[in-house]
C-alpha cells in the first residue's frame, strides 16, 4: 500500500535525490562575497607561489650549476636564485616566466596569427563546445531511450559503462584517422572525441533524474490521465534538471579534455593540444605551461558558464 | 463474519461496488479485500474508517483505478474505474501534498488543467478562485517549500477540485497534520462539501474526524479486509466543531467504536 509520507518531515528534505519526491526545499546559494573568499584565496595563491618558486629552484639548479656557475668559483645561493627563475628551457619555469609568455603570445600577435596562444585557444573551444552540444545531445537522448524501454536499459547499459573503459588516448587517434578518410578534418573529428567523454556523465545524471519522480507523483499524473508525453515534459522533465547541471559541469569539462587529447597525437597544427605538442618537441617548457594554464583557464570559463546557465534556468532556486 | 451489504440511497449510485476481492501475490496470498460491497450515491460524504490493514485505502486506490480488483465489480459513474478515470471523473487527493517543487503554487493547481488541455488564462483563473476557496489568495506565486505542512495540502485539495469533478476521493489527507490545523481543515472541508455537494470518500483512522464530516461512515476490519458496519450520521448541516461535545456525536462515535471492536474479537 501507499507509504506513510509525512509532509512536515519532507517539508526541508534536501532537494537531492528527491526533487519531487516531496516538497523539497532548494539549498540555498550562498553568493560569493568578494571580501569573504578573497582573503583565503590570495593566502592559497601565495602559499602556492612560495612552493612553486621553491620548487623551480630546486629542479633547475642542477643544469644552472654545469652549464653556469661551474665556471664561476665561491657562487652563492643569491647567484642560484635568480639564474633558476629565468632559464630559457628550465625543467620547471617560474610563474612569472609563464605569465611573461601568456602576456606576449596573446597581445603580440594578432588573433588568426598561429604563433598567438589566443588563436589556439579558440581552437580548441570551438571543438570543445561542439563536442559538448553534440555529446550532451546524445547523453539526453540514450538517458530518454533507457528510462522508456526496459530492453534498451539492459542492452544498451553495459555498453555505455564499457566505452569508459577504452583510453581515450588509444582511440582518439583511430576515430580522427577513420573519420578523416571519410572526409572529415578540422573541428569535427576532435569534436567526436569530445563527445566520447561528455555524453557519459550526462547518461547516467538523466538516467537518475528521469527516474527520480517517486510513486506518488507518477500515480497523480495517472488520475489525471495524462498521457506518456505530458508525463515526461511536466513531471520527469522538470524533475530532472537538479541532476542535468551538475552533470553537464563535469561534461563540458570532459569534452575540454578530449578536445585536447584529440589534439595530440594527430599532428595537429592549430589547438592548445597541438601547443603542448610543439612545446615538448622543441623542449619549450614555458610554452608546454601557458597552453596548461590557458586550458585550466578555459575550463573554469567554461563549467562557469555552465553553472550561470544553471542559476538562471532552475526555476524555484531563484531568490 | 458477516458482510454487510450497505443500503442503496435512491438514485443511481456515483460507485458501486459488487463482491470485489483484491488478493495480492504471495506466500500464502493476501487477501486485502474479501468480497466487499458498497453503494454511494450522489452528493454523500462516505468515510472508510479502520486500522491498518482493513484495505480501506487499498478500497480507495481500487475505485480511482490505481489498483486491480481480483474479482468482482466496480462501476463510477456507470462506467468501469478505468473508464471513469480516462474520462478525469474524479479528483485524489493523497496521503502528502506532492506537489512539485518546481512549480508554483498556482502553477501547482493548474496542473491537471494543463494535462486536459485547457487554455492557459482560463485554468489560471480557474486556479485562483480554487485557491481562494481554500484560503489561500495570495499565495499564488509562492513555492511549495515556503507553505507550511497544512497549506500545502490546502493546495493539493484545490488542485484536486480545479476541474471540477463529481467525485472527490481523499486518501488521509490529514493524517500527518497536526490536530489544531486537522481541526481547521476538517471545518473547511465540511464547509466546502456543504456548499457544492460533490460526492467524497474520504478514507482516514480517526473516530471523531470521520464522525464530524461524513453523512455515512464504513467500519472496515483487517485479515480479510471486509466491512464490518456502515453507520448513518444525521448531524446537523451546519455542524461546527461544537458539535463533537453533544450526545448525537458522542452517540455516533460510540456506535463506531463499537463496530471497530467486535470487528476485532
Amino acid at each position: 500500500m501507499t507509504d506513510e509520507a509525512h509532509p512536515r518531515s519532507a517539508f526541508g528534505a534536501p532537494p537531492q535525490g528527491g526533487a519531487a519526491s516531496g516538497p523539497a526545499k532548494p539549498v540555498p546559494r550562498r553568493p560569493l562575497g568578494v571580501q569573504q573568499s578573497l582573503g583565503p584565496v590570495l593566502t592559497v595563491l601565495g602559499a602556492l607561489g612560495v612552493v612553486w618558486y621553491a620548487a623551480a629552484t630546486w629542479l633547475n639548479a642542477p643544469q644552472v650549476i654545469e652549464r653556469v656557475l661551474s665556471d664561476r668559483p665561491g657562487w652563492g645561493l643569491a647567484d642560484l636564485l635568480p639564474l633558476t627563475w629565468s632559464m630559457e628551457r628550465p625543467v620547471l619555469p617560474a610563474p612569472h616566466q609563464i605569465a611573461l609568455d601568456m602576456w606576449r603570445s596573446t597581445v603580440d600577435w594578432p588573433l588568426n596569427s598561429p604563433r598567438s596562444l589566443l588563436f589556439h585557444t579558440g581552437v580548441t573551444a570551438a571543438s570543445t563546445l561542439l563536442g559538448f552540444v553534440m555529446g550532451t545531445l546524445l547523453g539526453l537522448g540514450l538517458a530518454v531511450a533507457i528510462v522508456h524501454s526496459r530492453t534498451l536499459d539492459r542492452s544498451l547499459f553495459p555498453w555505455i559503462i564499457a566505452s569508459q573503459t577504452v583510453p581515450v588516448l588509444a582511440i582518439a587517434p583511430i576515430v580522427i584517422v577513420a573519420l578523416g578518410s571519410m572526409g572529415f578534418t578540422g573541428v569535427f573529428p576532435k569534436s567526436v572525441i569530445a563527445m566520447y567523454l561528455c555524453f557519459f556523465p550526462v547518461t547516467v545524471a538523466m538516467v537518475k533524474g528521469l527516474r527520480s519522480p517517486g510513486v506518488m507523483e507518477l500515480e497523480l499524473m495517472h488520475t489525471y490521465a495524462a498521457s506518456a508525453s505530458h508525463t515526461f515534459w511536466k513531471l520527469r522533465v522538470p524533475a530532472s534538471l537538479p541532476f542535468l547541471f551538475p552533470s553537464l559541469r563535469v561534461g563540458i569539462a570532459a569534452a575540454l579534455v578530449g578536445a585536447i587529447v584529440a589534439e595530440l597525437p594527430t599532428g595537429a597544427q592549430a589547438g592548445l593540444g597541438a601547443r603542448l605538442l610543439t612545446g615538448s618537441y622543441y623542449g619549450n617548457t614555458v610554452q608546454i605551461w601557458s597552453a596548461l594554464v590557458m586550458a585550466a583557464l578555459l575550463g573554469l570559463v567554461l563549467t562557469g558558464a555552465v553553472a550561470a546557465a544553471d542559476k538562471w534556468l532552475t526555476p524555484g532556486g531563484r531568490k | 463474519m458477516r458482510a454487510v451489504e450497505a443500503g442503496v440511497v435512491a438514485g443511481a449510485p456515483v460507485v458501486r461496488v459488487q463482491q470485489m476481492s483484491v488478493r495480492f501475490p504471495g506466500e500464502p496470498p493476501v487477501v486485502a479485500l474479501d468480497r466487499v460491497g458498497l453503494d454511494i450515491a450522489e452528493g454523500e460524504f462516505i468515510s472508510l474508517i479502520g486500522p491498518s490493514g482493513c484495505g480501506k485505502t487499498t478500497l480507495l486506490r481500487v475505485i480511482a483505478d490505481l489498483e486491480q480488483a481480483t474479482s468482482g465489480d466496480v462501476t463510477v459513474n456507470g462506467m468501469s474505474s478505468m473508464q471513469a478515470r480516462l474520462s478525469r471523473a474524479y479528483g485524489y487527493v493523497f496521503q502528502a501534498p506532492a506537489l512539485f517543487p518546481w512549480r508554483t503554487v498556482l502553477a501547482n493547481v493548474t496542473l491537471p488543467l494543463e494535462v486536459q488541455g485547457v487554455p492557459r488564462e482560463q485554468a489560471r483563473e480557474t486556479a485562483r478562485i480554487q485557491l481562494e476557496r481554500v484560503g489561500l489568495k495570495g499565495f499564488e506565486g509562492k513555492y511549495p517549500w515556503q507553505l507550511s505542512g497544512g497549506m500545502q495540502q490546502r493546495v493539493s485539495i484545490a488542485r484536486a477540485l480545479g476541474f471540477e469533478p463529481k467525485l472527490l476521493m481523499m486518501d488521509e489527507p490529514f493524517g500527518a497534520l497536526d490536530e489544531i490545523t486537522r481541526d481547521r481543515l476538517n471545518e473547511q472541508l465540511l464547509r466546502l462539501w456543504e456548499r457544492e455537494r460533490r460526492t467524497v470518500i474520504f478514507v482516514t483512522h480517526s473516530i471523531p474526524e470521520a464522525v464530524f464530516l461524513s453523512s455515512r461512515i464504513v467500519v472496515m476490519s483487517p485479515r480479510p479486509g471486509r466491512i464490518v458496519e456502515v453507520i448513518e450520521s444525521r448531524l446537523p448541516a451546519d455542524r461546527t466543531l461544537d458539535v463533537r461535545e453533544t450526545p448525537e456525536f458522542i452517540d455516533i462515535a460510540h456506535r463506531v467504536r463499537l463496530a471497530l471492536r467486535d470487528a476485532h474479537d
